[in-house]
């Protein structure tokens, strides 16, 4: 089955969330919406039926990683070398408390990166085919693939729904 | 209301209107550069010489050891303080004025630490075993003391930068992007790569508008930890006048209160030489001179605070050293900081004031003058003055530790004028984000 995949392009919110909905109703998923910005409008037809993304999971586990390390290089260290300063026990919680939550928060902080680049797909070489530089500036994309007989039809209805341009 | 909507600029005009910033730069840009490389050039030059030298080369004598450039890694760290407020905690906090200065306030933070964290290299002469401070296992099975306030201060200005770098590189990626299609040639090309292929999909948005939430979340106490533990580095020591609790709540306030005014002196050249009203509004000053005035109260009332402890404490050296700052050597720098800072910030109360570019520029170098000191009057004088007489010691700058701090201004400025010409310091999706969005059939 050749596989076809059909580029709506849209000036308005409003139209791209019609075109979003059509789809959807005439049984499309496997569809990529392009957006200068994120607008909540098209997030909230998106996010219907969707897992909240897994971000998060990776800022928690970066987060109690750095936790645990924190508290255990200062315990480890400290027991290493059981030098008794200013007559206070060699594992001394407070002060570590301070190397345990600023390795939380930086390896929170990164893994959050990765979680950026991992789940985005990211750093990616080329551009994908159905990618348009007025993307980014003030239009609205909506790229569906399909099999090549219902070409026709998916371009249809991005038409009917407002997209400025329609391409395959 | 219609007048309002005629004014507003469509998204089209955000993208012209931010990238016509990076158009190659005017002969009064590069006349700048030039005045600022001379600086910082004269800078490194001193610095050579105090490694060639020694520390005396700097001034540095007991019980002196801290003096000029502990004074303004302080100040330096401080001024971050105010860029990561904006982009976090003000974007946590839902505040959309803060869409079209965040931006630069990010980049100032990250200049900010990257200059302050030369002040420990500098201070501590041979900067090449810096690395000593760091945890890595060595055959002499030695570790760092975590219990000292300075090893504290390497992890938390080290998380510091490393956050500050990735919140701000994560921001600027669809920016990027958006410049990336914008050229042509080579600049595409590097745009090109630094973008790392962003195409704004829905799928990039779902996950990078989650994690900017997280990141801005886990900036928000990193930013109120990292100058709480600065302050440490004073509080957890004996010397009268800094072991204190007052210290963390009053560091952070008065990082955040510098920080302000450099956003303000930064920000104020960009808009009348860029002619970005049309983003950079009144409206945003009038913010930003409320929020210099806020801090410099509270920051009033901290200095009230230090005082009536010193007095109340009844602590015959904590009060010696109150007495001997306030009218000895250093009372004119004493005084000094009083006017900058609790004085001079109190002109904002006028919303004239508030609104009157040159008014608050003024004020904010004010300000920046009045925090210095201030940290120079925690140090040098709290130094100098402590338990008994045969530790009192005075400090007077040389020519190589000046030259290093004025060279430490020059530092960051070329950083701030190079990012200006290469990056865009308003940000294009938060721009358009707080424009209505582009709708085909009107219903409101």
């Amino acid at each position: 089955m050749a596989g076809a995949s059909v580029l709506g392009i849209f000036a308005h919110v409003d139209t791209t969330v019609k075109a979003i909905r059509e789809l959807r109703a005439q049984g499309f998923h496997d569809f990529t919406v392009y957006s200068p910005i994120p607008v909540e409008e098209i997030e909230t037809v998106l996010e219907e039926n969707r897992p909240v993304s897994p971000v998060r999971l990776f800022t928690l586990i970066g987060g109690l990683t750095g936790m645990l390390t924190g508290f255990g290089l200062t315990i480890w260290s400290a027991l290493k070398w059981g030098l008794v300063t200013g007559g206070k026990p060699i594992v001394s919680i407070p002060p570590f408390v301070i190397i345990a939550f600023e390795l939380t928060i930086l390896l929170g902080g990164l893994s959050t990166l990765l979680a950026i680049l991992v789940l985005g797909k990211l750093p990616a070489v080329r551009r994908s085919s159905t990618y348009d530089p007025r993307f980014t500036v003030d239009r609205f994309g909506i790229a569906v693939s399909c099999a090549a007989e219902r070409a026709p039809a998916v371009s249809r209805s991005l038409s009917q729904a407002g997209a400025e341009e329609v391409r395959r | 209301m219609n007048q309002e909507a005629a004014r507003q600029p469509t998204y089209a005009d955000v993208n012209r209107d931010v990238i016509r910033t990076l158009e190659p730069p005017s002969p009064m840009y590069f006349g700048w550069m030039s005045v600022v490389g001379l600086i910082l050039t004269a800078g490194i030059l001193a610095w050579t010489y105090q490694i060639y030298m020694g520390m005396g080369a700097a001034g540095k004598r007991t019980p002196q050891m801290w003096a000029m450039y502990i004074t303004s890694f302080v100040f330096w760290i401080g001024i971050g303080h105010a860029g990561t407020l904006i982009s976090a905690i003000l974007y946590l906090f839902r505040a959309r004025w803060r869409t079209s200065i965040f931006r630069g306030a990010e980049a100032m933070t990250v200049f900010a630490v990257m200059t302050a964290g030369l002040f420990p290299l500098i201070h501590a002469g041979r900067m090449w075993f810096a690395y000593w401070l760091l945890p890595y296992p060595n055959q002499r099975y030695l570790w760092p003391n975590f219990r000292s306030p300075l090893v504290w201060d390497v992890f938390a200005i080290s998380t510091y930068l490393t956050i500050s770098v990735v919140f701000f590189f994560v921001g600027l990626l669809p920016d990027i992007a958006a410049i990336r299609d914008a050229s042509t040639g080579w600049k595409k090309k590097i745009y090109g790569a630094l973008a790392l292929g962003w195409e704004g999909t829905d799928r990039q948005w779902r996950h990078y508008r989650r994690a900017y939430g997280l990141f801005a979340s886990l900036a928000t106490p990193l930013v109120l930890s990292v100058h709480s533990v600065v302050s440490w580095d004073f509080a957890m020591a004996l010397v009268p006048g800094w072991h204190s609790t007052l210290f963390a709540p009053f560091f952070v306030n008065g990082a955040i209160f510098s920080g302000f005014a450099m956003v303000l002196v930064l920000i104020i050249p960009m808009r009348y030489f860029w002619n970005l009203y049309p983003y950079i509004t009144d409206k945003h000053l009038d913010a930003m001179g409320k929020l210099i005035l806020v801090t410099s109260l509270v920051l009033t009332y901290f200095y009230v605070c230090e005082a009536f402890t010193a007095w109340y404490s009844g602590d015959h050296f904590e009060r010696a050293s109150l007495f001997w700052k306030a009218t000895k050597s250093y009372a004119w720098a004493f005084w000094l900081q009083y006017v900058c800072n609790s004085l001079a910030p109190l002109v904002l109360f006028s919303k004239r004031a508030r609104t009157h570019t040159p008014t608050l520029y003024v004020v904010s170098i004010l300000v920046l003058i009045g925090m210095w000191f201030e940290r120079f009057n925690i140090i040098v004088p709290g130094l100098g003055h402590d338990f008994y007489p045969y530790t009192w010691g005075i400090y007077w700058p040389t020519v190589t530790d000046t030259t290093i701090v004025i060279g430490s201004f020059a530092w960051f400025f070329i950083l701030f004028l190079g990012f200006i010409k290469v990056m865009p310091s308003v940000s294009i999706v938060e721009v358009k984000e707080t424009l209505p969005h582009p709708v085909k059939e009107a219903h409101h």
